[in-house]
């Protein structure tokens, strides 16, 4: 098998976000982050749920573009084990059973989030996404994000909070903030997480072929930097097998890694 | 039961400029889109949109038709961003009231249950809050200190969801993957009109689909409108999914004010829904000549 390209040892980054979550909704936002979803529970998280991203929960490992259109129906292949439909998920979202990975147009060093928009709120330059359920998934369970352009989403501060980071929560009253958790953040350089006393963000490994100095050109904030950065591991024998082969070979990963 | 068997144009006689209007769906999927085709021949502007947006926010913001949107986003799924709904934020045209998706759906909740707001911790922290004036935080009354965002009863004066199924009392039935929150509307609004791909009898509702696909019941419907292809271009399965080909032709419309002048003479400014489906079905005869 052929060298882990960047986009595969990316994709494992991600997955790493979900070790350890045992038995949770495992919700990733757009294509690349549902595969490294799919990455943690066909490897070392099995006993995630991860549904067809439209409203059916699926047992087993589905290749990335295929949905349940009979649910039931065997001649798919696909075995269906639950249903949440989006009111669901919301339910789910606000017990706490669910780990979301969303994208990030801007994103500061304590981890607040934009992608609602550019500019002014009120009269935007840019309406982009809006505050979609950034939110009130932020605000309820562990959440992690997909930032394949660092240069152009690390910010000093951001236009607009979407998701809300430690500093915004931390001057919420005693108790309202209790839920809130940024597991992790994965851009096309390095993995970062917010494990500092004061929950800012921190480098946790370079992506194997970058240097230092690319990160730190690429992140115009004060990051905090531990004295020895490990290398993001390479994926697995098993692990590439199933990125190229079971989850995504169609190669569709690759069209949203913009290097 | 009353046979509540309506037009289109009725439906719309039935609202006025100023209203705050429920629309069904979510995005670009099963919105009742005869129905904004409807509002958008007759001269109602000034309209307070309730949302799930897709592009029957976008249309009725290209027309000028809307004063204000409270939404929990705007998008058509395939194409992320509402290209009008952009230009109607960007130029400031339009009062924006956005909620989170779920805290939207505390407001709908709100209203059916009839108490002033719903308490959620979704909001807190975020520029919800901020750019939301009039949104007020409450304390736990229980002692634990907790503040949470106490997200407003959403007051509808009419609603309106496109089902897969109906009877002609009103009996609606969803055969896709999500009701979305259509019920939800249906019961928080005044009035609600539900237009649906078939009327059936009443005793054949089952044969279509199980019976937990029943969720709106007749008590929250005033008018019934039989609209095949009511949702086109939004996706309504397992009837029909969405027309890409053409979401992307209006999608493109939002770039070109001659494009959308076209759109307009093609597709809106025609008298019925029966001439609508009439120009489809010719553009299809098209479209297959051209495959061949």
């Amino acid at each position: 098998m052929s060298e882990a390209a960047i986009d595969e040892i990316c994709l494992v980054a991600l997955a790493e976000a979900f070790r350890g979550d045992g038995e949770l909704l495992c919700h990733p936002m757009g294509p690349f982050p549902v595969a490294a979803g799919r990455l943690a529970r066909a490897s070392f998280e099995p006993d995630l749920m991860l549904t067809d991203t439209i409203a059916y929960a699926v047992a087993g490992t589905l290749a990335l573009g295929a949905t349940v259109t009979r649910p039931g129906a065997a001649d798919e292949g696909i075995v269906v084990e639950g249903y949440l439909p989006f009111r669901t998920v919301f339910d789910q979202a606000w017990s706490g059973h669910r780990h979301v990975v969303m994208g990030a147009s801007q994103i500061d060093r304590h981890g607040n989030q934009n992608f609602a928009a550019i500019g002014d709120y009120r009269k935007p330059k840019a309406q982009l996404l809006g505050l979609r359920g950034a939110p009130g998934n932020v605000i309820n369970h562990t959440t992690s994000y997909w930032i394949p352009s660092q240069a152009r989403a690390f910010v000093e501060s951001v236009d607009v909070v979407s998701g809300p980071g430690y500093d915004r929560v931390a001057a919420l009253p005693e108790g309202s903030g209790r839920y809130h958790e940024i597991r992790r953040v994965v851009t096309e350089l390095a993995a970062y997480d917010f494990e500092t006393p004061d929950r800012t963000m921190r480098l946790r490994s370079v992506h194997p072929g970058v240097s230092l100095d690319a990160v730190l050109a690429a992140t115009p904030f004060e990051l905090a930097v531990p004295e020895d950065v490990p290398a993001s591991r390479l994926p697995t024998a098993e692990e590439l097998h199933l990125i190229r082969e079971v989850i995504d070979p169609k190669g569709i990963r690759k069209h949203e890694f913009r290097s | 039961m009353a046979d509540k068997r309506m037009t289109e144009d009725e439906v719309v006689a039935e609202l006025s400029s100023g209203m705050t209007i429920g629309i069904g769906g979510w995005g670009s999927r099963r919105k009742p889109m005869s129905l904004v085709r409807a509002m958008l021949r007759s001269d109602l502007t000034d309209l307070h949109v309730v949302s799930y947006g897709g592009p029957d926010v976008g249309l009725l913001c290209a027309a000028d038709r809307v004063r204000k949107i409270t939404y929990g986003f705007v998008s058509l799924d395939s194409i992320p961003l509402e290209p009008h709904f952009r230009i109607a934020r960007q130029t400031g045209s339009v009062d924006a009231r956005e909620f989170d998706e779920g805290a939207f759906y505390l407001g709908l909740l709100a209203a059916v249950h009839r108490v002033p707001f719903y308490p959620t911790r979704a909001g807190l922290g975020s520029d919800m809050l901020t750019y939301n004036p009039d949104l007020k935080t409450v304390t736990s009354p229980y002692g634990d200190g907790t503040e949470l965002v106490a997200v407003p009863a959403f007051d509808i004066d009419v609603s309106l969801v496109h089902m897969n199924r109906a009877d002609a009392a009103g009996n609606g039935q969803f055969l896709g993957p999500d009701l979305y929150f259509d019920d939800l509307f249906a019961m928080a609004a005044e009035r609600t009109f539900m237009s649906c791909e078939r009327v059936v009898a009443t005793e054949d509702l089952l044969q279509e689909g199980s019976v937990h696909t029943l969720k709106i019941p007749r008590l929250h419907t005033d008018g019934v409108v039989e609209a095949p292809g009511g949702a086109h271009f939004t996706e309504c399965p397992p009837d029909y999914g969405r027309d890409e080909a053409f979401q992307r032709e209006y999608a493109a419309t939002a770039r070109d004010p001659d494009a959308w002048t076209r759109f307009r003479a093609d597709w809106l400014d025609l008298p019925s829904h029966d001439a609508y489906r009439a120009r489809l079905a010719e553009r299809e005869h098209k479209t297959a000549g051209a495959d061949r």
